[in-house]
């Protein structure tokens, strides 16, 4: 620790956040570029403020995985080298280039990691990790894949390791599970319902299986799969105590003021829509809403009144014979164009103008509702290509930089 | 990727063949009634247009109606609010949202209420999970109600006259790297079979080839500089909107070629135009329906 450079800026923007805070949630909707958005960011931090960053991440696209290097990775932290990062973004005068690490989610390894951790002998923690039930469950059981994440979000960041770790999450059936997931797992492990649930078999005395739920779920699962459920969270229930207090600390550290979230959307109607309600439900928790990123956007130039009136000056030049001689001409230095295809490409070209403006106006109105929202937000323009270099990731960070 | 949507324009479609449709919202967000413009759906089915009935999964209203058609013991009265612990259970055991979810919708096509089920399923990370619930089940729950009726579910999913998955992606690098994986689990983990893979939002082709060419031609300084001297400066503006939207088709198209590639000749690929619409709702559904419609005519 220690190493962080922090820059003065002169309005808070994504420098700004990057520099003050310590942990970045990046969240949103499925298919908006989170992962990218995420690697952009820990480039970012990297390079421009000189800090140690972690990048953790859930299933990267396979291109821009190889290109950070993280294909044969699992949870462990990789880095990128150093003289890679310094090619693809020039130091950056006053700043000492900081590093940029990598490490990929794995949820079956992070619950094998807590097992380890919590079981109070080595007899218990077998029995866990051999049991066919935790073996099914640990793919399930209360979203767990949302809970791992926050929970090596939590053990990378008090690893002290690290100025800044940015999270990519994992898909959530709803984008509430991943900020309740620590509560829930909390709840879960404390619950009186679940020691409840064990009582009979722990007892071997069936006196509460006269309870009506005992006699449908009896009639219903079985005796033997409610014995082998139950089995299962005798053994977990040995480790009740530090689950607990443990999912309360990962709980805590979702509003810590060292932690921010960043919500990533396109201005499509349904993400859009993910967006704003991740936002009112982070500000309802009471959790940090750093930035909102709009991403893949056209360029606002194109409502511009004047810019439809050029594309119908275009179509109007596609029909007059005299300039599209003259642009053969210019041409024909270069190409043998076709005058018929010039008046063609120019006709198309004004014609689908309007197409782009009836998506550029529904972006628009997504946006009015974003910004309307009052966080920080970024455009970050559509390059018309897929992300999937450090170049790209750089390129992107200049957008994410100039908000 | 506009799964709902799609979702709702197949029910559209076989409901206007004269066929009776139920379509089911499986993740509750209510995109569906906004896919049709009707009020919040609910548990139980709404007629949204004629013969085309619409519901949302909810999986404790599942498990009610299952006790109450299956297990008929009067103590389901006295079991009070389920909620809570219904919610416990849930989180705790394996596969039980998953099978109750499936399994209503398998009740539904048993019992030959609908003419056509269709399911605007969960997203593609979930999907497995839930169409191999009656399978995964058998293997944990060896005696019991729920593990003899795994057996008409698990016939009903397998039977590719019955059943098939339609994977909704768009040609962008994500989706369709997700929609090859997920076909590749579906196939290995279940024996669903793969109806179609349809792509959404796909731009259409600006030019021919040759064209193409001659748009290059036309964005070189020189030529720019008399383009703008005809139409204005902010010429400059529609002619990097064409570029950008022909990038943007370019790397779509070698995306759909990748799928194409994947999918191999048994699985039909349809593709779905991006609609420049400003509406959206009722007006959308029916227009993807038509495009549909027309890609499988």
């Amino acid at each position: 620790m220690g190493r962080r450079v922090v820059r003065s800026v002169d309005a808070p923007g994504i420098d700004t956040l990057l520099a003050s805070k310590e942990m970045v949630i990046v969240c949103g909707s499925g298919g908006t570029g989170k992962t990218t958005v995420a690697a952009s960011l820990g480039v970012l931090a990297a390079t421009q403020l000189g800090a140690r960053v972690l990048v953790l991440t859930v299933d990267p696209a396979r291109r821009l995985a190889s290109a950070l290097g993280m294909n044969a990775f699992g949870n462990s932290e990789v880095q990128i080298a150093p003289e890679v990062l310094r090619l693809a973004s020039p130091p950056v005068r006053g700043v000492t280039q900081g590093e940029l690490w990598v490490a990929m989610l794995d949820t079956k390894a992070g619950w094998d990691e807590l097992i380890r951790r919590h079981a109070p002998d080595a007899v218990l923690r077998d029995k866990v990790l051999a049991n066919p039930l935790y073996q099914n469950i640990t793919g399930r059981f209360v979203h767990s894949h949302d809970y791992i994440a926050m929970e090596q979000l939590h053990e990378l960041h008090a690893s002290g390791r690290y100025d800044l770790v940015v999270i990519d999450t994992p898909p959530s059936r709803h984008a509430l599970d991943l900020l309740d997931a620590p509560g829930r797992m909390r709840e879960f492990f404390g619950s009186r319902l679940l020691r409840w649930l064990t009582v009979p078999y722990r007892s071997r005395l069936f006196a509460l299986a006269s309870k009506p739920f005992y006699q449908v779920a009896d009639r219903v699962l079985g005796s033997r799969f409610l014995q082998d459920i139950a089995e299962f969270f005798i053994l977990f229930q040995s480790m009740e105590s530090g689950f607990v207090a443990r999912a309360a600390e990962v709980e805590r550290l979702l509003v810590d003021p060292r932690t921010s979230f960043v919500v990533v959307t396109t201005l499509e109607a349904a993400p859009a829509h993910e967006a704003r309600f991740l936002a009112d439900e982070l500000r309802k928790r009471k959790m940090h809403l750093g930035a909102i990123i709009m991403n893949r956007t056209l360029p606002t130039s194109i409502r511009q009144p004047g810019a439809a009136k050029a594309a119908r000056s275009l179509m109007a030049a596609a029909d007059d014979p005299d300039v599209v001689a003259a642009i053969a001409a210019s041409l024909a230095a270069t190409t043998s164009a076709d005058p018929s295809d010039i008046s063609r490409v120019l006709a198309e070209v004004g014609e689908r103008f309007h197409d782009i403006v009836v998506v550029a106006s529904r972006e628009a109105e997504r946006r009015a509702e974003l910004v309307a929202l009052d966080a920080l937000a970024v455009d970050v323009p559509s390059l018309g290509r897929d992300v999937s270099d450090l170049h790209g990731l750089v390129e992107l960070g200049g957008y994410l930089q100039q908000g | 990727m506009g799964k709902t949507t799609v979702a709702a324009a197949i029910g559209e479609l076989a409901a206007g063949t004269g066929k009776s449709v139920l379509v089911c919202e499986m993740d509750a967000k209510g995109a569906l009634a906004t896919a049709y413009e009707v009020p919040p759906l609910s548990f139980s089915p709404t007629e949204v247009l004629p013969r085309l009935w619409a519901m949302t999964m909810s999986t404790e209203d599942s498990l009610r109606e299952y006790l109450r058609l299956f297990v008929r013991i009067p103590l389901v009265a006295r079991l009070g609010p389920l909620a809570h612990m219904f919610d416990f259970i849930a989180d705790a055991a394996p596969g039980v949202k998953e099978i109750l979810g499936v399994g209503k919708i398998c009740y539904e096509v048993r019992e030959q209420h609908y003419d056509l089920v269709v399911v605007d399923a969960e997203a593609s990370g979930h999907v497995v999970a839930q169409i191999a619930a009656p399978q995964a089940i058998r293997q944990l729950v060896h005696v019991g109600l729920v593990r003899d009726q795994t057996e008409w579910m698990i016939d009903i999913l397998h039977d590719p006259v019955t059943t098939g998955l339609v994977i909704v992606t768009t040609p962008e690098e994500m989706p369709v790297t997700e929609t090859v994986e997920l076909i590749e689990r579906v196939r290995s983990e279940t024996r669903v079979d793969i109806a179609a893979v349809m792509a959404n939002r796909v731009l259409p082709a600006l030019f021919t080839d040759r064209e193409s060419m001659v748009f290059q031609d036309l964005n070189s300084a020189a030529v720019r500089a008399q383009i703008v001297a005809i139409a204005g400066a902010k010429v400059t503006t529609v002619l990097d909107a064409a570029a950008l939207t022909e990038a943007r088709r370019h790397v779509g198209a070698e995306h759909l070629d990748r799928l194409r590639t994947s999918l191999g000749p048994g699985v039909p690929l349809l593709i779905i135009p991006e609609l420049f619409t400003r509406a959206s709702g009722r007006r959308v559904v029916s227009l993807v329906a038509q495009a549909i419609s027309d890609e499988i005519n």
